[in-house]
């Protein structure tokens, strides 16, 4: 272990920093797009100064959102790629996801089902920065014949709802899998999380210290 | 300001019913394109009575001026000269602006509440001060009708003079029009009108003049008296038949309130999770092992 109490460094504090403004930008670009999304979500609007400031702020967190998220995105990106150990963790994802008790096969730093995820906000966001561009009034949307802009606004609304769709996802596998939230807020897991959840991560983690 | 002494029918982005307790018969402007002469001056007329004042702009070689509708100009009148089937030549003059649609697509596609009025008399009319400036109007309109002013970032368009209305006028462009091509009345008035003066013009020889009160958009209270109502398109490209793009009825009928129930499922189902399944959790001593 790296660390005298049997504590793990998984999240150094560039990455924390940087997640958390992402975590806090994300929210704020997904309250003021709902409110445009349906009436029963129109309040929110209040929440960023009514309905004209809603429409001018949406955008530009946006924008801000996605150059965090893809400095995030590069950081994390070499931890996503799927190997053998993942597929068979999908096989028993499962008994995983009702607290089963498995045989953990030796995954490295994070899950098959964060990589998916991983992936998923990668495209979508992309979505999300183009399509947005195509709608936005006044200073974009005029430049595009009518169509793209309908086409530009579904595709708009759908990928944002598969991504804060995924964000749910994410937020609750945080709080689920108890201990990770600390990896993402003190920066350490405990020696038996690792071992518990990523084995592989946890067997290159005690190689490395030796 | 929504005319209080007018019924609403339906709001923008509003779920409750409207005001409804008063009854007000359904209106609609009749515009005789045969009996047009160009002069404009339902154009003067209209800046006139809503204080409006368009930019000047440039001349760009044909009558139409100002080229485009925009906020400060609510409608224009479109030329178009046309060789006819019989090698005539025709002067098509159309005054272009909201048709007042029965089911419209601005309406449908607003996000803001109460942004947007349908009056039950049947005029569409935009309120300034609810409009957030996103545009989605715009592309909700089959008919390319609303503009977003670049100075107060809201919407305009033609309100069939509410304000007017509501006191029982006429629209001003009504009143001002020297050869009585636009006219006023009840919707079922208009018709009988229409009626009248198409038979006239096949007597004349306009074997298709007809009525233009599209089906796809559920009618207009806006309609055109054409002399070749077989080809709209003659017209400064008057659709032939105007629909609401599919793709605003997939994002506003379907995806809307099924991506909404499809967020509280996603929450609902994660607390469903926790509570029946509980926390996933490491046991501290398993590192012995
Ligand atoms: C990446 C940069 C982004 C840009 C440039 C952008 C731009 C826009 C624009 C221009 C609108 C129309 C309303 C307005 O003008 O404020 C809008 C609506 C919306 N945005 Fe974004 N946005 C971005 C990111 C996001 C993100 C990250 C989310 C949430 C996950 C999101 C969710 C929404 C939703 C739900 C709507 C309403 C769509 C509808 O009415 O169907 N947007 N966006
Ligand atoms: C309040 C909301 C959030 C919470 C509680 C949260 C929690 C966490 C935690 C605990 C981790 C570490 C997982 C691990 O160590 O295995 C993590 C990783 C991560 N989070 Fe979040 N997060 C939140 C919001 C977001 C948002 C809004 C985004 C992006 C739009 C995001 C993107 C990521 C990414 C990219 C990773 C790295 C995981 C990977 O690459 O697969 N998070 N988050
Ligand atoms: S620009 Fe204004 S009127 Fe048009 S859809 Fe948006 S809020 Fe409604
Ligand atoms: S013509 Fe366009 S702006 Fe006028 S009522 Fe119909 S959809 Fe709305």
């Amino acid at each position: 272990m790296n660390n005298k109490s049997g504590f793990i460094l998984r999240h150094p504090p560039q990455v924390r920093a940087n997640h958390w403004f992402v975590a806090i930008v994300f929210i704020l670009a997904t309250l003021s797009g709902l409110a445009f999304f349906h009436p029963a979500f129109f309040f929110l609007s209040n929440l960023f100064g009514g309905g004209p400031w809603t429409k001018i702020l949406h955008p530009f967190v946006g924008v801000v959102m996605l150059v965090a998220f893809s400095m995030l995105a590069s950081r994390e990106w070499k931890y996503n790629r799927v190997t053998d150990a993942d597929r068979q963790w999908q096989k028993k994802a499962m008994d995983i996801m009702l607290n089963h008790p498995v045989k953990m096969p030796d995954i490295g730093r994070y899950n098959i089902g964060q990589k998916y995820l991983f992936r998923t906000l990668l495209g979508m966001i992309g979505i999300l920065f183009l399509t947005g561009i195509v709608i936005w009034q006044p200073y974009f949307a005029p430049m595009f014949s009518i169509n793209l802009v309908r086409l530009a606004v579904v595709a708009h609304g759908i990928a944002g709802f598969i991504t804060i769709v995924a964000i749910i996802v994410h937020i609750y596998a945080a709080y689920w899998t108890r201990g990770a939230i600390r990896g993402m807020t003190r920066g350490t897991v405990t020696a038996a999380w690792a071992k518990h959840h990523y084995p592989g991560w946890y067997k290159e983690m005690s190689k490395g210290s030796k | 300001m929504v005319q209080q002494s007018l019924n609403i029918e339906r709001r923008s982005a509003t779920t409750t019913p409207s005001p409804g307790v008063r009854h007000s018969v359904e209106v609609a402007k009749l515009i005789d394109i045969s009996k047009c002469i160009g002069c404009k001056a339902c154009q003067a007329a209209c800046m006139e009575w809503n204080d409006i004042r368009d930019e000047i702009g440039t001349c760009k070689g044909v009558y139409d001026n100002p080229a485009d509708l925009s906020a400060g100009s609510w409608t224009v009148m479109r030329f178009s000269e046309v060789e006819t089937d019989n090698g005539k030549l025709e002067w098509l003059i159309r005054k272009d602006g909201c048709m007042h649609c029965a089911d419209p697509g601005c309406l449908k596609a607003c996000p803001a509440p109460g942004a947007i009025v349908q009056h039950e008399n049947g005029i569409v009319d935009f309120q300034q001060e609810n409009c957030t400036g996103c545009g989605y109007c715009i592309t909700g309109c089959p008919f390319n009708i609303p503009r977003l002013s670049p100075k107060d970032h809201k919407v305009y368009k033609c309100t069939l003079c509410s304000d007017r209305i509501a006191t029982g006028l006429e629209p001003a462009c009504a009143k001002t029009c020297p050869t009585g091509a636009i006219m006023f009345g009840s919707k079922k008035e208009m018709i009988t009108q229409a009626e009248g003066r198409i038979a006239d013009l096949k007597e004349r020889g306009y074997q298709n003049a007809g009525l233009y009160d599209p089906k796809g958009v559920g009618g207009t209270h806006v309609m055109y008296v054409l002399q070749h109502a077989d080809k709209p398109e003659l017209y400064s490209g008057l659709a032939k038949d105007p629909q609401l793009s599919p793709l605003v009825i997939f994002w506003k009928g379907i995806a809307k309130p099924l991506m909404s129930y499809g967020l509280g499922v996603a929450v609902l189902t994660g607390i469903m999770h926790y509570v029946t399944v509980g926390p996933n959790e490491a046991e501290e001593d398993e590192t012995e092992k």
